[in-house]
Order: structure tokens, then C-alpha cells, then sequence
């Protein structure tokens, strides 16, 4: 590859053709401040609007200074990035930038994690001289059940947008007027809830301000854990104990699921149980489902509709409600972990510890924001009543815990209360991509061949490539499995169905990249995907380390359908844990 | 707007389809789509651009992001009668401030909307090559010249009985 050779600030500096002078001056070290700019790289997504103008440097020769992301390097180029004419120019975007920014800095939800506010004490900003002559926007709050949007606190770095349309290819998000009055917002600026937006959160994971944030239950919370006349228990997927410690300065990867088991019995709850539990309860219900149809099927079943799709993710259940909806009898019916989770416990648990449905409140840990709304959904009420009351993310989660003065680090390992919380290797690897197909495999292989299985490790449906497929020997009958994560890809998979030319018996669809692990709630990874990496790996760890490692082996998932479940599709099964799903195109209005 | 979803008649929604495949369908013709569809039904309202979104394939939020990009662009019907003033150098020098500013309390409208009997609308342009005449009114294709405020009732009154 062609070289080019360069200066910046005096260093001596040897790149491909091609490079940007942004990261030119990252290969000696020299980190120029960026704003809007986004650099996604295992996501092959680099997002370089050059609108907000903080990363300008000194180009010799050169009349105007040069946005640094969007610039490329040439020949003999001599670049200086701290020059005074850089530094004054840089810090008067900002001072722009700031100019109509709200100053509520003290209690905006970003507070800490804000990438404007820590340029602003980069540079040392100490006033705002345009602020006087500068017009506030005054968009309304847009209060969703899983999102906020506060447009005023936008500065128009468009990586939503990237995200939204890029990645995910939802499109609920695209700038909308100009100039002054430019915004990023969903059609006719109505709102996210009446959008085709699948909560999934990745907007929210990218956002540099406090425009885009989580719908924050944590006062809620707190409230109900102090209320005596409530039991308030608590579920925990899969994920959240791969990702919790790095809010506590843990290394990415590091596995805390017996410390936050701890926290959770010092916040106050009843009984800390994991949404592992239901995974593998998702499993035995899903994986009859594939069964019953893929029997069918062999048979010759006309009428059996392959590949069946995975649901426990619900920006995807969002995704295909909005967007296939021609697709909608071909996902499991089986409702998420989350929701059988929710459903045992007011029926079957509540029981058991004779408590009364309204009286137990149910709260769910999630690395997502999706599950904020799903929780929420009329199908997962009994007389108005939700089966998980609310659901909060590792980011909350991590806050909590530092809020009621509770050191993590000097936390024993504690285990989770039974009959909920035990749980087997199979309901751990729902938190990466792959994971729940082969959870439902393991089960599915043992039900169909009446064999047991020598090895339960099946890495070639493991990794971090987009869309990955591979073929499963059932004794003789071959089964072709799709994998895809993020919804872009997702949409492929889908397409290929919807023209008839997908040849897969099932398919696993999880929202965001990485799967769970790398959800929009939990602890922001900055597109870094050795972080996303190192939390998968801890994933398989948690699964390599249980004595049991398939879900119909659960002893207490046996227990729930000997005493009260009967079996897997039983009409008690149907009714207490699968769902239908809704058309919600005819949901859009116009405001 | 109004708070109820309008539902296109099927005439109305074949004639945007084939608008749309007129130029096969393509996500870069959105722009010259919206134009010629505009041209026909003299604004883009949120159900014709659903229609055009779903034909080119693109999101909703991307259409709406375009029709409110371009100023050409509008989702309220013009008036029966659309009057523009025009506020480029000469005539803003010439006072055609004033003269928008009598227009819009006649109408009591803003730049951008229409009466509530459809009949007037009330838009701005930059200079119609007339700058000899400034302040310059165009109403529908009629060209006023020499405009003062005083003038302005009497134009509106011309055309209060069509």
C-alpha cells in the first residue's frame, strides 16, 4: 500500500494513502479532541459528519483550518494541532456549541459520562460569552416508556442517526429542518412511542450529551424497597453479571455474578433470584415449539411455517412488528425469559410464599432498554397488574449500588435463592449472540434423537461475525441454523425469507451487537469490541463452570412443570407463557 | 395537522405510485419524486409521504427529514390565491417589510400559512428579476409593482369574491 509522510507537531509521521490526519496523529500518540466524530470499527462504521468542527488543526500552506476526521493526509503535509489559532478556534465551536446548551449540568442524567462536558473542562472553558444573545430551544420532552429524548440538549453529532438507519436500519430517527431549527427527530416529530423505534437502545449508547437517555426507575425503586407492605423481588439476566464490574473499575470480562447477588440481598430484596432460570424455561417452551413444527415439517406438513425465529429479544419482536409484518406467524410464540419470569412468579411463586399478586412487586435487571417497554405491554397484564413491574439496567444497577454506600469489591460471593434462581449453563449464553440457539440445540438434540450428547459445546454457532449459519447433525437429520445480530443484519435474513429463499429450520435474532452483552443498558462500551469480547468470553466461562449444563436438566424447571406447569405446550404453558404479536404499523398517527 | 390520520383515496395513491415508478423506484430520485408529486397535489402531507417512503423503500423520518430540509417543500396546501412577496435586496430597500408585514395583518396569517377559507397564502421569495418595480407582490401569476401598505387592502380585495 502506498505510503504517505508527514509532519504533525514536529513528529515525523508514516501512513497509508488515504489516512485521516485524525489518525495519522493517533499512531504517534497525539490525541486530537473530537466531538460528533465515531469510529464503530468492528461495526465497520465510521461516522464523520465534520459538522462540529472541535477537531480543526493546522494545515501549513492551507488558508482555512482542517476538520482532522475528514481530512486526508498528502504528501509533505505539515500539521500543527495546538497552534493559538487552533486553540482559539477550538474553543470558540465550543463556546458556540455551549452558547444554547442547557447549563443544568448538576442534575442532567449524563452528568459524568458526557463527552461535552468533558471538553468543556478540557479546555478550560470558565464562561459562555455568546449565552446572553443566544436563543434557547425549547422542543418538547419526549418521554417514551423505555427512552427520554431532550432535543435540547442535541448538538446535531447525528451518531443516532447513524445508528438508527446505518446499523440497525430501523430509520425511527433522521435530522429534520435546518439551520438553527435542525433537529434529529422521527417523522412529523411524533413521538418515539408512535415511531418505529424498537427501543433497542444503541442511540442511547452513542449519544455524546443528555439528549438520548433511559427512562430511570431507580427512585421508583427505592421507594418500593422501603414500602413494608410490598415483597419486592428482584430477576438478573444473563449479561448484566459479565458487564456490572466495569462499573466499579473491574476489568471488562470479569465475572461478579456472586457480588452482585450480594448487593441485590443489601439493597433489600426478598429474594434475588435470575432471569437464567426462565431462560431455561424459554427453552424447553421454544425448543418443543421448533420440535412439534420441525416433526411436522418432516412429515411433510404443508402447512408448517420454517424457519421459526427466536423471540426473546424484544427490540427484534419491535423490529419485525413494525417492519414484517407479513412475517408474524413465523417467530416462536414463546414469550421472553424476562416475561416467563415475571408470570411464574405472580402465579406459581406468590403462591408458594402466600403472597398476593399486587402485593409482589417484580423487578428485572437488563443490559437493555427494550425490556423497559416490554415489561410495560398489555399482553403481560393480569387486571392491569404487570408481571415484572419494572425493569432497570446494569447502568442503574452499578448507580444504585454506589448510591447506598455498598462497597463492591469487599462483597462475598453469594449465591441466589431457590426455587427462581437456580438455573444451568444453557440459561447463561442467552447473553451472547449464538447463545440461545444453542441452549435451545442441546435441548432440542437430546428431545428429537433420545441421545445423550457427548459434547454440549457447539462453537461453530459462537463468535462475533454478523450474520454466522452452520448445519447441526439431529442423528441423521441435518439442521441449518442462522444467526444474526444487530438489526441491520437481521433485516438480510428476513428479506431472504420474505422471497422465499432462506433454506434455515431456525433463527436466532438478537438486537444488539454482540447480543445481550453489548445491549443499550449496559455499561458503555464506546464501540470498543474487545470489551464486547471480553464479557462474551466471560459468558462461556459462567456456562463451562455449571454442573448442568441443559436446560431440561434444571431441577427445579422439572419441579415447576410436575407441580404446576404439567408440560411444555400445555394449555397452562400457553397461557401463562406464550404471547401473540401485533401489527404496528396501524399504530402510526400523525400529530 | 390534525390529530387524525387522513386516509388517501386510491386514485390519489395510484398517482404517487406512478410518480415514483416513473423513476423506477430509486432512492436517489426522492428529491425529484417529492417535486413532481408536489406539482400534482400542490403540497406533501404526511400520508403522501408515507406513500413515497414505502414506494422508494426509505424511512418515513428520511422523507420528512427532506421535505423540511427544502424550503420548495411544503405540507400546508398554498391558498387558492398564493401571494409571495418578494424580500430580495431591492425590494427589502424599498420596504417590503412593510408590505409583508401589512399582508400578514390583513390575513392574519404568517409566512408559510393559508387562510382558513383556503383562499389566501402567504410565502417570500428572493427576486423575481422586476427589480425596477420594487417592491415587487405576485399573487397566483399576477405582478404588482410598486407596492406600498396602503395598496395592500385593495389588492386582497380584488380577489376576496373568487
Amino acid at each position: 500500500m502506498e505510503k504517505v509522510k508527514l509532519t504533525i507537531d514536529q513528529k515525523a509521521v508514516e501512513v497509508p494513502k488515504g489516512t485521516t490526519i485524525l489518525k495519522a496523529a493517533r499512531t504517534v500518540g497525539i490525541e486530537i479532541p473530537t466531538l460528533c466524530y465515531m469510529h464503530l470499527e468492528d461495526l465497520n462504521i465510521e461516522h464523520k459528519p465534520g459538522g462540529c468542527r472541535v477537531c480543526v488543526v493546522e494545515v501549513q500552506g492551507r488558508k482555512n483550518l482542517a476538520p482532522s476526521c475528514a481530512t486526508e493526509v498528502s504528501e509533505g503535509m505539515i500539521v500543527n494541532t495546538h497552534s493559538i489559532r487552533v486553540l482559539n478556534a477550538r474553543k470558540t465551536v465550543l463556546e458556540l456549541i455551549l452558547s444554547d446548551h442547557p447549563k443544568d449540568c448538576l442534575i442532567c442524567p449524563k452528568s459524568g459520562n458526557c463527552e461535552l462536558q468533558d471538553l468543556a473542562i478540557k479546555m478550560g472553558i470558565r464562561e459562555i460569552p455568546y449565552q446572553d444573545i443566544a436563543e434557547m430551544s425549547t422542543y418538547r420532552t419526549d418521554f417514551s416508556p423505555a427512552i427520554i429524548r431532550d432535543m435540547n440538549k442535541c448538538i446535531m453529532c447525528r451518531r443516532c442517526e447513524t445508528m438508527c438507519n446505518e446499523f440497525q436500519t430501523v430509520g425511527a430517527l433522521s435530522a429534520i429542518n435546518r439551520g438553527f431549527m435542525s433537529v434529529v427527530a422521527p417523522a412529523f416529530e411524533m413521538d418515539l412511542e408512535d415511531s418505529v423505534c424498537t427501543y433497542c437502545g444503541q442511540c442511547v449508547a452513542v449519544c455524546p450529551t443528555g439528549a438520548l437517555t433511559e427512562v430511570d426507575h431507580t427512585n421508583r425503586l427505592i421507594r418500593d424497597l422501603a414500602n413494608p407492605a410490598k415483597t419486592v423481588i428482584v430477576q438478573t439476566a444473563p449479561a448484566v453479571r459479565a458487564a456490572l464490574g466495569e462499573m466499579f473499575d473491574l476489568e471488562p470480562g470479569t465475572l461478579v455474578t456472586g457480588k452482585m447477588v450480594a448487593a441485590l440481598r443489601r439493597l433489600g430484596f426478598k429474594y434475588v433470584f435470575d432471569t437464567d432460570f426462565a431462560a431455561d424455561l424459554t427453552i424447553l417452551e421454544e425448543g418443543s415449539e421448533l420440535l412439534d413444527r420441525l416433526t411436522r415439517h418432516l412429515n411433510g406438513d404443508k402447512s408448517v411455517k420454517l424457519p421459526i425465529l427466536t423471540s426473546c429479544c424484544p427490540g427484534w419482536v419491535n423490529f419485525f412488528e413494525s417492519q414484517f409484518t407479513d412475517l408474524l406467524d413465523i417467530p416462536s410464540t414463546a414469550r421472553s425469559p424476562q416475561q416467563m419470569f415475571g408470570s411464574i412468579a405472580k402465579t406459581y411463586f406468590a403462591d408458594k410464599i402466600d403472597v398476593k399478586r399486587e402485593d409482589l412487586i417484580v423487578v428485572s435487571i437488563m443490559p437493555c432498554l427494550a425490556k423497559k417497554y416490554e415489561c410495560t405491554r398489555d399482553e403481560f397484564k393480569v387486571n392491569g397488574n404487570p408481571d415484572v413491574d419494572y425493569s432497570i439496567s446494569t447502568r442503574e444497577l452499578g448507580n444504585l449500588i454506589k448510591q447506598a454506600n455498598i462497597d463492591f469489591h469487599s462483597l462475598p460471593d453469594e449465591e441466589f435463592d431457590l426455587p427462581l434462581g437456580e438455573s444451568t449453563g444453557a440459561g447463561v449464553i442467552f447473553g451472547a449472540t449464538g447463545g440461545v440457539i444453542e441452549a435451545a440445540v442441546r435441548t432440542a438434540y437430546e428431545l428429537f434423537t433420545k441421545k445423550t450428547l457427548d459434547s454440549v459445546d457447539f462453537n461453530e454457532l459462537r463468535g462475533m461475525d454478523g450474520i454466522r449459519e452452520a448445519t447441526i447433525d439431529f442423528a441423521g437429520t441435518p439442521i441449518n441454523i442462522g444467526i444474526a445480530h444487530g438489526l441491520g443484519r437481521a433485516r438480510k435474513l428476513l428479506e431472504d425469507i420474505r422471497n422465499g429463499k432462506s433454506h434455515y429450520h431456525a433463527i436466532e435474532i438478537m438486537a444488539c451487537p454482540g447480543g445481550c452483552i453489548g445491549g443499550g443498558g449496559q455499561p458503555l462500551h464506546h464501540g470498543n469490541f474487545e470489551i464486547l469480547k471480553k464479557r462474551m468470553e466471560a459468558i462461556y466461562r459462567e456456562d463451562q463452570n455449571k454442573p448442568i449444563r441443559k436446560s431440561h436438566e434444571n431441577p427445579y424447571i422439572i419441579k415447576l412443570y410436575e407441580e404446576f406447569l404439567g408440560k411444555p405446550l400445555s394449555d397452562k404453558s400457553h397461557k401463562l407463557l406464550h404471547t401473540h404479536y401485533v401489527d404496528k404499523r396501524k399504530k402510526i398517527i400523525y400529530i | 395537522m390534525s390529530g387524525i390520520k387522513v386516509e388517501l383515496k386510491k386514485k390519489d395513491a395510484d398517482t404517487i405510485k406512478e410518480i415514483c415508478a416513473s423513476f423506477d423506484n430509486k432512492q436517489d430520485d426522492l428529491i425529484n419524486v417529492l417535486h413532481k408529486v408536489q406539482q400534482s397535489f400542490g403540497y406533501l402531507p404526511a400520508e403522501i409521504q408515507e406513500v413515497v417512503a414505502n414506494e422508494l423503500n426509505i424511512p418515513l423520518a428520511q422523507v420528512y427529514g427532506v421535505v423540511t430540509f427544502y424550503s420548495f417543500f411544503t405540507m400546508v396546501p398554498k391558498g387558492r390565491h398564493p401571494i409571495s412577496i418578494c424580500t430580495g435586496t431591492a425590494c427589502y430597500v424599498r420596504g417590503a417589510e412593510n408590505v409583508l408585514s401589512e399582508f400578514k395583518k390583513e390575513l392574519k396569517i404568517e409566512v408559510g400559512q393559508t387562510t382558513a377559507d383556503g383562499r389566501f397564502s402567504i410565502s417570500c421569495l428572493r427576486c423575481v428579476g422586476a427589480c425596477g418595480l420594487a417592491p415587487v407582490v405576485m399573487v397566483g401569476d399576477k405582478t404588482y409593482g410598486r407596492v406600498s401598505p396602503e395598496m395592500v387592502k385593495d389588492i386582497i380585495k380584488e380577489y376576496e369574491d373568487q
